[in-house]
């Protein structure tokens, strides 16, 4: 297909690969970049949230012309049970501010914009391409793709993988294992699209101005997940995750938890007479700093979600993708300068400049909570039940004194999980948390 | 206010939620296949609930089948069946497959 030969062969057109294409190119190395789907974005799927401080450092006036959706001055955390919600909202005019932190996004065209800029830095994008397996010489040092095109060998003295959480070519290539079903989430989501003065009216919201609402409790039915629900500037994104082994013990489908949760009386009415324009399912690896694969070895680099960079307690991931991306370019600019070779060896220093950053300080201050998450559903189904009970005791004025109504709501804590368990519950969250 | 809008806004039928995407099917060459069998194993089994574009369903001889057709190649059921081994999976050919419009 292609015989000259390449300093970097980058696999994916997403966040990940664009960010670590995008640093090569820039510093005058020649890369390729491989992508499957017809266009960059078209097989995949996010929130979606822009992070500004990723992308910022590779592209510090995206401002200028990336499709962002709206900057977010709202969150809401909300704990929900069948009929109501327990939420904690944050809302600041400080967020209107010249250079806003988040923005949503539609990653699909967001994606695209990336990739355009990633191309007019001089990388070889081709599209519609999928990589195979990689290319070893006889030390087992990687050279090289393999693709689904005729004569599909290409040549590179080092492969980025930013091929995404299915990882495929990594798995088949021998650099790591399946994934588990109990460290990644499958969520399911919609595109609702409704006038933007709808959206401004209901959401509270002027100019571009946007809400993000997380959510947990019964509309998980108890499994590990969660809900969200974004406003863009014309439309909606609505959806729900789980732990794929949940799924799969539960019995649940994913669209039809995902129709329950648009049908709770606190979410429906956010997307009364809106038009479903699009549903879509991906995978969100979960699995936290302990699931993280080898990252390097001799002439291959991974990034993104093939690394297992999500930090599912703060729901970010894109961001994650673009600084693990950045830096594994970086590092390959910094040993080519050097002509040093791209060995295991020299490749340690990405995982060392990773180690510097929020991204693996982060993980490893989670690195319990996958596992907290997973072995304590209560924190899913009964704790917001009985968060939502007894906030309902608290408000409803009904005769009955407040001395009553606190000890009523003690007891329902002490019914529910038992004083130990209680006790029990806060100290493991605690550590976990640490 | 009852439109179609609202219909399709709130529809459990995952066929009709899948009307809505767009798709460049591969028309006869699926990219994943169950592997032939008797009985199937309860991880097989359930992906007739897991998976989020419905593909998987039981034959009258209570064997599943999957019509890859809607499929969003997200790797749920290769991950359930990686310790059975029942599902042969792949991406598509490039350029085939899902077209997220939105993502």
């Amino acid at each position: 297909m292609i015989e000259e030969r390449f300093d970097a062969i980058v696999v994916g057109a997403g966040p990940s690969g664009n960010a670590a294409a995008y640093t090569m190119a820039k510093q005058g190395l020649k890369v390729l970049q491989l992508e499957r789907g017809e266009y960059p974005g078209s097989k995949n799927v996010q929130g979606a949230i822009l992070y500004a401080n990723a992308l910022e450092k590779l592209i510090p006036d995206f401002r200028d012309d990336a499709p962002l959706e709206r900057h977010i001055i709202e969150q809401r955390l909300w704990t929900m049970d069948d009929t109501s919600y327990v939420g904690m909202h944050y809302r600041s005019d400080d967020f209107n501010e010249e250079r806003p932190n988040r923005y949503t996004i539609i990653r699909a065209q967001f994606d695209k914009w990336f990739s355009r800029k990633v191309r007019e830095a001089g990388v070889t994008l081709i599209c519609e391409t999928t990589v195979k397996e990689l290319l070893r010489d006889s030390h087992g040092k990687v050279i090289g793709v393999k693709t689904d095109r005729s004569g599909g060998a290409i040549l590179a003295d080092v492969v980025i993988l930013g091929e995404g959480v299915n990882g495929i070519v990594g798995q088949r290539s021998g650099l790591r294992a399946e994934l588990k079903p109990e460290s990644v989430a499958l969520a399911v989501k919609e595109m609702h699209f409704l006038p933007r003065e709808v959206i401004e009216s209901r959401f509270n919201l002027k100019g571009n101005e946007g809400v993000v609402i997380e959510a947990m409790g019964t509309i998980t039915a108890g499994m590990t997940g969660t809900g969200f629900l974004y406003t863009n500037q014309e439309s909606i994104s609505v959806g729900i995750g789980c732990i794929v082994s949940d799924f799969a013990e539960n019995g649940t489908t994913p669209y039809g938890l995902l129709e329950s949760f648009k049908n709770h009386p606190s979410i429906k009415p956010l997307l009364a007479n809106s038009e479903c324009k699009e549903y879509a399912a991906h995978l969100i690896p979960e699995g936290g700093y302990n699931a993280i694969p080898e990252l390097f070895g001799d002439g291959w680099i991974v990034v993104g979600d093939a690394g297992q960079f999500v930090n599912a307690v703060h729901r970010e991931g894109s961001n994650l993708a673009m600084t693990t991306g950045r830096i594994a370019g970086e590092t390959v600019v910094w040993l080519k300068r050097r002509r040093d070779e791209l060995s295991k060896a020299n490749l340690a220093e990405y995982k060392r400049r990773l180690d510097a950053t929020f991204v693996m300080q982060d993980l490893k201050k989670y690195k319990k909570i996958p596992d907290f998450l997973h072995g304590n559903k209560q924190v899913f189904g009964l704790y917001p039940r009985l968060v939502n009970a007894a906030a309902q005791t608290w408000f409803r004025v009904d005769g009955a004194d407040k001395r009553t109504k606190e000890k009523e709501i003690l007891k329902s804590f002490r019914k529910g999980r038992t004083l130990p368990g209680l006790i029990g519950d806060a100290f493991k969250l605690a550590r976990a948390w640490r | 206010m009852t439109s179609t809008a609202e219909i399709s806004a709130f529809s459990t039928k995952v066929e009709e939620k899948l009307y809505q995407n767009r798709y460049l099917v591969d028309a006869g060459r699926p990219h994943i296949k169950v592997r032939p069998h008797e009985v199937p194993s309860k991880a097989l089994l359930s992906l007739t609930y897991t998976c989020p574009a419905g593909c998987y369903s039981l034959n009258d001889k209570g064997q599943v089948e999957i019509t890859v057709d809607g499929c969003f190649e997200c790797g749920t059921c290769r991950v359930v069946t990686a310790k059975t081994g029942e599902v042969e999976w792949d991406y598509p050919r490039g350029g085939y497959g899902v077209l997220f419009k939105f993502g």
